[in-house]
């Protein structure tokens, strides 16, 4: 069963102070189904990746609440994975195609950050933390750094090379309308910025924003013609690694993300050197760099070096890494996350992607964690 | 005409650095000076609090007024630090003043605006000749929370003003006025709390900027004005980087503002700090001068006026202590000193 994007829409990341969760939903999902030519009673089931609505908006029950506010008598659902909300959302809803039970989904993933206390917003983050780690203070900065400082003692990994990732993404985004930051960055600008936790200086750190991406995939598709350039998911993958990261193998990875490329490779007949793009998880910039490392682009304290020669830079040779913006420059409502990054893979295998459109691409990778890396999702999208 | 007829500022002399309040909270100094653009704040001493600025300030404006403490038919006093929280601190200034008894009193609250709503609530007073003269003061000794972000920049400062209509006694009229008010929750204090809070950066636009800019709009517009018809434009001073945006987008340039800018050395005195601009502007101004005002308060709401001096200002300004002398008047505190003063240990 071949499984495509019909569409994908997202809203503006940022502070929108002007939106309501309604408001945002309304908007990605009525472009969505516009954009895929189909009514919107042809949508089976909802799925919501979301992580917040709970615990900041003491809001439960979104399934039920998002098909209510879209007019949508269908089941819905809520799927909750910190960070990965998003991404574990549409794995949730291609497994569900893939049962024949349904062949058209409505996907939205949506969070709404900024209308809260950014410590408010902080220790609700930490819901998705360990136990004891949040016992003992820890923020996810301060695990970021923990993962830096091992992989800078390891391969010799710089603040230079980390803050390199910063400002090719918000170069990418200055390309994007959607993004958060449509602002250029030196690496000077990153390395003088103020430190929130050691080696990691706020230019390393993604925001806190609101936001929301719809996307809706179906197995039940009519290529209206030869122009049209179908976008299918060729892998849907999870992995779970320990909650904590005091209980992991070693600091320098994160083991889910390995374990889910691992399998999404394998289920698309494909290995990283076949991916032309990827949208990776780079909630903090020693993310990308571990991801590069962990996705199989790169060798183990390889990617830095890469990220600061341009190789992953719009025009280098490659993996195209973070077109949109990523999530250091182009926003980071948790929820909305993993499915813009679907979004945003899809507009450039469709070649909708404008400005940063990467030229011939036609096989991209999305990359979602959550918490510190106790669970990872990789989707591989192809347009062959 | 309605305008101002004397006016007077007190700022007190002791000051705490901004670089020495980060060092205690493991900040970079120069971070914190260069993202707030304020060096310095004022910091009212042991034995001083709202009144008894305000009543340093009416004293000078008084003078400078050259009218008998008995003719003052309204004190109204904007304050969010009022000392009590009910007994009015618009009877005790009254009071020392030696206003008599036969004037109306009353405090008012309105974040960072509070006093100038009481400048408008006086001109209808006394264009509908209910009063001759009305005294106005905006006092704060403004509160902050120990490693809030406010600590920063909360300071302590005075203004009053007698607003009169003679046309040999007004020194600054008023041409014109427009305000914009909408429930925009972005910073407050319930009841009982001792320290306010505040919505973070959602105090800037859709708060400050928004109001700022509504007001300053409605006034071009009432008035038929444009930023290039003012020698001076003055605005509510939270940090040193919003009054010089805000300025900005509305078509001002930086030399309009400059003579305002009382924040780099002094903080945000709350309902003293647009009025303490005016002061410096008062302090400088030519006859004829026309001088562009807004002031904003949090909650929110922003007042603009549209002033004209006259050439009374000049003779009568010498009566006062200008507000730099008052800047350059100072002592340094250190942190724990600025706790102890602040009755905060």
């Amino acid at each position: 069963m071949q499984i495509a994007v019909l569409s994908g829409a997202t809203t503006k990341f940022g502070e929108l102070w002007e939106q309501s969760p309604r408001s945002l939903a309304q908007e990605v999902v009525s472009q969505a189904i516009e954009q895929a030519g189909i009514e919107k009673k042809e949508t089976q089931a909802l799925f919501v990746g979301n992580m917040l609505a709970g615990i900041l908006g003491g809001q439960e029950n979104i399934g039920a609440f998002f098909a209510d506010e879209l007019g949508l008598e269908v089941p819905a659902v809520r799927i909750e994975g910190a960070c990965a909300s998003g991404g574990l959302a549409v794995h949730q809803a291609v497994l569900s195609l893939l049962t024949g039970k349904y062949q058209t989904v409505l996907i939205l993933g949506i969070e709404k950050m900024t209308d809260y206390k950014p410590e408010e917003v902080a220790q609700a983050l930490m819901a998705a933390g360990s136990d004891e780690e949040r016992k003992a203070g820890l923020t996810f900065p301060g695990l970021y750094a923990l993962m830096a400082q091992a992989h800078m003692e390891k391969y010799g990994t710089t603040e230079e090379e980390m803050a390199a990732v910063a400002v090719k993404n918000h170069f990418h985004a200055c390309l994007n309308e959607k993004a958060q930051f449509k602002k250029e960055i030196t690496i000077d600008d990153v390395l003088k910025s103020a430190k929130v936790a050691d080696p990691l200086k706020l230019l390393d750190c993604s925001p806190i924003s609101d936001g929301a991406t719809a996307i809706i995939l179906s197995s039940k598709f009519k290529v209206q013609s030869s122009r049209d350039k179908p976008v299918f998911i060729a892998a849907s993958a999870v992995a779970t690694d320990t909650l904590a990261l005091a209980d992991r193998e070693d600091l320098i990875s994160l083991k889910a993300t390995k374990k889910a490329a691992r399998k999404a490779y394998q289920m698309a007949g494909l290995g990283p050197e076949d991916i032309d793009l990827a949208e990776v998880h780079d909630c903090f910039t020693i993310a990308e760099i571990m991801a590069m490392e962990d996705l199989g682009f790169f060798e183990k304290g390889k990617a830095g070096q890469a990220i600061l020669k341009g190789e992953t830079k719009i025009g280098g040779k490659g993996p195209i890494i973070n077109s949109s913006g990523g999530l250091k420059a182009g926003g980071h409502p948790v929820g909305a996350t993993g499915v813009k990054q679907i979004v945003e893979v899809f507009n450039q295998l469709s070649g909708q992607a404008g400005k940063r459109q990467v030229k011939g691409a036609k096989i991209g990778l999305a990359h979602n964690v959550a918490g510190s890396g106790a669970l990872a999702v990789v989707h591989i999208l192809s347009n062959l | 005409m309605v305008g101002i007829i004397g006016y007077g500022a007190y700022i007190p002399k002791y000051r705490i650095k901004l670089e020495e309040i980060a060092k205690v909270w493991g900040k970079n100094p120069q971070e914190v000076i260069s993202s707030l653009g304020v060096a310095e704040k004022s910091v009212a001493g042991i034995d001083e609090d709202a009144v008894t600025m305000a009543v340093e300030a009416g004293q000078t404006a008084l003078r400078m007024g050259g009218v008998s403490p008995s003719k003052i038919g309204s004190i109204l006093v904007g304050s969010e630090t009022h000392p009590y929280a009910v007994n009015p601190s618009s009877t005790i200034i009254g009071e020392t003043l030696a206003c008599g008894n036969n004037y109306l009193a009353c405090d008012l609250e309105f974040a960072c605006k509070a006093a100038t709503t009481g400048i408008w609530l006086t001109t209808g007073l006394i264009e509908s000749q209910k009063i001759d003269y009305g005294l106005v003061i905006g006092s704060d000794c403004a509160q902050a929370k120990p490693h809030d972000v406010l600590e920063y920049t909360a300071g302590s400062a005075a203004t009053a003003f007698i607003l009169g209509n003679k046309k040999n006694e007004v020194m600054a009229e008023i041409l014109d006025f427009a305000t914009f008010s909408s429930d925009t929750p972005d910073f407050w204090r319930r009841d009982g709390i001792r320290y306010p809070a505040h919505a973070g950066r959602f105090t800037g636009k859709p708060g400050y900027f928004a109001h700022v800019i509504g007001a300053a709009k409605k006034l071009f517009q009432k008035s038929g004005t444009e930023p290039s018809d003012f020698d001076y434009c003055v605005f509510h001073m939270p940090n040193g980087k919003f009054p010089k945006r805000v300025a900005k987008i509305l078509g001002f340039s930086f030399s309009q503002l400059e003579s305002s800018l009382i924040v780099e050395k002094i903080g945000n005195p709350y309902s003293a700090s647009s009025l303490l601009g005016l002061c410096q502007v008062l302090d400088q101004a030519q006859p004829e001068a026309k001088i562009f005002f807004v002031s904003y308060g949090s909650g929110a709401g922003a007042d603009g006026f549209i002033f004209q001096t006259t050439k009374n200002l000049m003779k009568k300004r010498r009566l006062a202590k200008k507000v730099a002398e008052f800047i350059k008047n100072k002592s340094y505190l250190s942190y724990a000193q600025y706790l102890k003063i602040r009755r905060k240990i």
